[in-house]
């Protein structure tokens, strides 16, 4: 059978085996198992109400279940076996983890890239909302932005890649210090600077991100607020900072977890810019360096990856559930 | 001195000129209301005096000073909102005294200023709460004392009562004029409510598609309009207007019953006019032919009837009490020849 049938069938199945699913379901418990009629039909209703809701998402939690919560307590149980996995070792991959320094820079890089990149992204895409609101070309500038939204962590690393290049007749930066006379260098191996190298590629992704949420958040907030400020006295940056920004600091902070959680999880970049050597070693490529090699250490890793991402995921979803009362 | 003097304004928008050429002089301490249908550019010269719109032809002058090309923080005004633009971030205190701070005021004056404005407003209970934890009229007040803070010259009113319920619109609108009493301030108020107009106003300016109607006192303009517009715009119900024709100089009004002899210099034979007489001007003559009636509302201490001649022309009466005469009727109506205001059947203006 060819692949293209293949898919087909798994398409109409999949569609249709969701509609046949809901449909059975919701037939049975209404002429079956509560039917809307005889001595009981008050009560019959209300049941058939309450239990109706679990039907529906019944395939959401199995789903979510089978392909979430079991591998994270698979992950829990591997990290603490040894590297072939038949020996457990309790906490022992994690105490190996905290006395390797190269784990030890992972962390704080990882650390850097939170602070940094998420920072960076919003205030960017604030400012470029901001500024492009009231002009003519506005939109094209805004779509200009955005399109490194389009193109996956590894294409825009290929991309910088080209603009870190050493050779003066391919990489930007050599370039110019070439025309200063400077000696070419590679800003990837610069220690600790290099690191900020990479997380400009991620700032230049993310940035479009926070300059579309951002600019709608901008246009909601009332024109009275402002025209009320103004008359008050407040100059142009007065008003942006003591009276926009406040009334959108909600979807501030939505957009920078957002982009904290997604930081914390990007590997791409290292992976391919540097793969993590020259001290750029952050938690997923560490992680990914352990990989198939020991998958113990491994899976050690990406539990403490989860447990640092717990919280702002946490944040983020309460916050974006304030915003949306 | 802090009246207001516009001269010739104009505002274009591209080629769509909205306000045309418009004078006006605010006397110190007046309460000035602009009223006028919607679009009719009330609100637009408002928010020129505020400076949030520029004007485009014209002059304007706040206090003596001319301040047509002043930023809006220079021109010493304060404006209420229809939607009281409170800043939702910040608390009632911190709303009132933005304005101050932004200008770098002394503490001790910004408390002050604030003591006074929630004392002359009632708002001590609220001062550090934020505006969602206020009703709407709260809100309102907090939004007037953001105005009263800053001690303008001239306060700017855009419609300030048009989000409240009609209980607290009364309410406030007696909160305003004794504030006005209180202030002695100049205060220009932009409404589309005729009752707000008549009961706030010193002066008001009845507006139309961005000219001036005519200027004057509530009952100047209710006594005496200088057209169909202004007659028909203020007085509520609105003033019933019937076509005539001058004969034997006397106009002889179908939907009357027959000729009026209204005490003005009518024109030559023949003429087409207008008739206007207000509601509240006539009584029901239930012994008479002329007119059907369709509906009547009884609201107690005031009945209205609504009249619809032989050639369709609708009439509405306003009685003290109740109306007697049931649907369907045939009635006429009685009035006094000097309650008759005559207007131009083509250019709509008052013939006196």
């Amino acid at each position: 059978m060819s692949p293209l049938v293949q898919g087909a069938i798994t398409i109409f199945v999949g569609v249709f085996g969701c509609v046949g699913y809901f449909y059975a379901a919701n037939l049975l418990l209404d002429k079956v198992i509560y039917p809307a009629k005889g001595p009981n039909i008050g009560r019959n209703i209300n049941r058939a109400n309450a239990i109706r809701p679990w039907l529906f998402l019944l395939p959401a939690i199995l789903a979510l279940s089978i392909y979430l919560v079991y591998p994270v307590i698979g992950s829990l149980i591997r990290s603490m076996y040894n590297r072939a996995g038949n020996e457990f070792i309790g906490l022992g991959n994690y105490t190996s983890l905290a006395g390797d320094p190269e784990f030890q820079t992972a962390l704080i890089n990882n650390a850097l890239w939170a602070l940094v990149v998420p920072a960076a992204a919003t205030f960017f895409g604030l400012v470029v909302a901001q500024l492009t609101d009231r002009l003519s070309w506005g939109n094209i500038a805004k779509s200009l932005i955005f399109m490194p939204m389009a193109i996956s962590f590894v294409g825009a690393s290929l991309i910088w890649k080209f603009v870190y290049a050493g050779d003066p007749d391919i990489g930007i930066i050599n370039a110019i210090r070439d025309g200063m006379g400077l000696d070419p260098l590679d800003p990837l191996q610069l220690p600790f600077w290099n690191n900020f190298f990479l997380m400009v590629i991620l700032v230049w992704i993310q940035t479009g991100f926070a300059m579309v949420i951002l600019s709608a958040a901008l246009r909601g907030v009332p024109e009275d607020t402002i025209e009320a400020a103004i008359i008050d006295g407040a100059g142009p940056f007065r008003v942006f900072f003591r009276i926009k920004v406040p009334q959108i600091m909600g979807t501030i902070v939505v957009v920078w977890t957002t982009i904290t959680i997604l930081v914390l999880k990007v590997f791409d970049i290292v992976y391919t810019m540097t793969g993590g050597n020259f001290g750029t070693e952050i938690l997923p490529s560490y992680m990914m360096s352990f990989m198939f090699r020991d998958d113990g250490r491994a899976t050690a890793v990406a539990v403490v990856i989860m447990i640092v991402v717990l919280p702002v995921m946490i944040w983020n979803i309460r916050q974006a559930q304030k915003e949306m009362r | 001195m802090s009246g207001v003097r516009m001269e010739e304004v104009v505002k274009r928008y591209g080629d769509v000129q909205v306000i045309h050429g418009i004078d006006l002089e605010i006397a110190d301490g007046e309460f000035c209301v602009f009223v006028g249908p919607s679009g009719c550019g009330k609100s637009t010269l408002l928010r020129m005096v505020a400076g949030l719109e520029d004007t485009t032809e014209g002059a304007m002058h706040i206090g003596g000073r001319e301040v047509t090309r002043l930023d809006p923080a220079e021109r010493g005004v304060a404006m209420v909102f229809q939607t009281y633009a409170l800043y939702p971030h910040m608390t009632v205190r911190e709303n009132m005294t933005f304005g101050l701070r932004m200008n770098g005021h002394p503490k001790s004056e910004i408390a002050e200023k604030v003591a006074e404005a929630t004392r002359i407003l009632k708002l001590e209970d609220y001062l550090d709460r934020k505006p969602a934890a206020l009703s709407g009229g709260q809100r309102q007040r907090v939004s007037i004392g953001r105005a009263i803070v800053r001690g303008p010259e001239v306060f700017l009113f855009d419609e300030p009562l048009s989000n409240l319920d009609a209980e607290l619109r009364v309410e406030m609108r007696v909160e305003i004029a004794r504030l006005h009493k209180d202030i002695g301030a100049t205060m220009i108020y932009v409404t589309h409510d005729q009752v707000e107009a008549m009961t706030l106003a010193d002066k008001i300016v009845v507006l139309r598609a961005g000219r001036i109607e005519q200027v004057g006192a509530p009952l100047d303009l209710y006594r005496d309009p200088d057209n169909r517009f202004v007659a028909g715009f203020i007085g509520s119900p609105a003033m019933n207007f019937v076509t005539g024709v001058v004969q034997d100089g006397a106009v002889d009004v179908p939907a009357l019953g027959g000729t009026v002899s209204p005490q003005v210099e009518l024109p030559a034979e023949g003429t087409e006019v207008i008739i206007g007489l207000r509601p509240e001007h006539a009584k029901i003559d239930p012994n008479g032919t002329t007119l059907t009636v369709e509906i009547t509302e009884a609201l107690g201490g005031i009945s209205y009837a609504y009249l619809t001649s032989s050639a369709g022309e609708k009439l509405i009466i306003e009685e003290r009490g109740e109306i007697s005469s049931a649907l369907g009727d045939t009635v006429s109506r009685t009035f006094e020849p000097h309650h008759l205001y005559v207007f131009d059947k083509d250019s709509e203006t008052r013939i006196r």
